[in-house]
């Protein structure tokens, strides 16, 4: 069983190195090492979503597929529960974690407002993937006000 | 508050699946980056070592190690306490050398290559594993102990084990390495 930490230890350093490495002057690079990130966690999104129970598969209203996400996904991911899940009942959720994990050990407040985005990548990613194996094709972003809170916006994408 | 993820032992099993999936994410995205196979193994490498700087202190403030007085305890913790905190493994230990500053770790089971059956074609010098590597270096070196630490043998190279060489390069001074509470 691999330990909690080494997950938050190799997320914090994957920032900084696809960061990094694929950083250029201009906003184009940022936008894609905010890509690759992303990428990454669909793919590990999509991978846990091929493992979750038999069950959860057996949907039926996409706002228990959203429940199922702040509830038993975040916990089995970041043990604990989302604090809030919004919705407006036309596609568009919002789901807030006011002590978001990835973002607890870098501060509170305003401080490092701007670097918030890098460690939110992944997760949205994480998120897409997931409801991508529940059957959903989505759009997440997120979007931090004060650490550690964030918000993750989730807009179903209508086929 | 949430309930304990341990109350569902499905649950338990993705959370030990995130870091393994998210590792090969990482390997694969750097695959993608570099061709040819010791970049990768030199990137990954240079991650683990950030890891390790991070991850020792980590480790010592979960664990009560006591105060070592050698080369041969210091690698046996690294095995039965570190390996078995982090990845829940114990690699046996083997010393490689009469000067007793060179040793091996035997990974019997590896939880890193779960869902690795082979290598990607084109990638036989690829050494999956390699963080590891880089994060027992960079632990090592934060505790002022300097050491070489490689692949020496990999199953998924065809090798009958897994086998991580540690050589510590300096005389062990004694007094820089204290037990923490």
């Amino acid at each position: 069983m691999a330990d909690p930490a080494l997950f938050e230890f190799l997320h914090t350093e994957m920032v900084a190195e696809l960061w990094a490495h694929h950083s250029d002057p201009g906003p184009g690079g940022q936008k894609m090492s905010l890509c690759v990130l992303e990428g990454m966690g669909f793919r590990v999104g999509q991978a846990l979503g091929e493992r979750l129970p038999q069950e959860t598969l057996a949907f039926r209203e996409e706002l228990d597929i959203l429940k199922f996400l702040c509830k038993d996904l975040w916990v089995a991911v970041f043990q604990k529960q989302m604090d809030s899940l919004r919705t407006n009942h036309q596609g568009t959720y919002v789901l807030q974690d006011n002590s978001f994990p990835l973002l607890i050990r870098m501060a509170s407040g305003l401080q490092y407002l701007e670097e918030a985005p890098k460690f939110l990548a992944f997760t949205c990613g994480l998120l897409r993937g997931a409801l991508c194996i529940l059957g959903i094709k989505s759009l997440v972003t997120a979007s931090v006000a004060s650490l550690p809170t964030c918000k993750f916006q989730v807009v179903i994408q209508k086929t | 508050m949430s309930r304990p993820a341990h109350r569902r032992p499905e649950y338990h099993k993705i959370n030990k699946d995130l870091f393994v999936l998210t590792y090969g994410a990482l390997v694969a995205q750097l695959c993608k980056d570099y061709e040819k196979d010791e970049d990768v193994n030199k990137y990954l490498d240079k991650m683990g070592y950030g890891i390790g700087t991070r991850l020792v202190e980590d480790f010592l403030a979960r664990s009560c190690v006591r105060r070592c007085h050698s080369y041969s305890e210091i690698t046996d913790i690294i095995a039965q306490v570190a390996f078995k905190m982090y990845l829940g493994i114990t690699p046996s230990v083997t010393c490689n050398n009469s000067s007793r500053t060179e040793f091996s770790l035997i990974l019997d089971k590896n939880p890193l290559v779960e869902f690795v059956e082979e290598l990607p074609a084109g990638r036989s010098s690829l050494c999956y594993c390699n963080l590891l590597c880089g994060i027992i270096r960079g632990a090592l070196e934060m505790i002022h102990l300097a050491a070489d630490v490689t692949f020496l043998q990999d199953r998924l190279k065809g090798d009958r084990v897994t086998e991580i060489g540690i050589t510590f390069l300096r005389k062990l001074d004694e007094k820089k390495y204290r037990r923490k509470k």
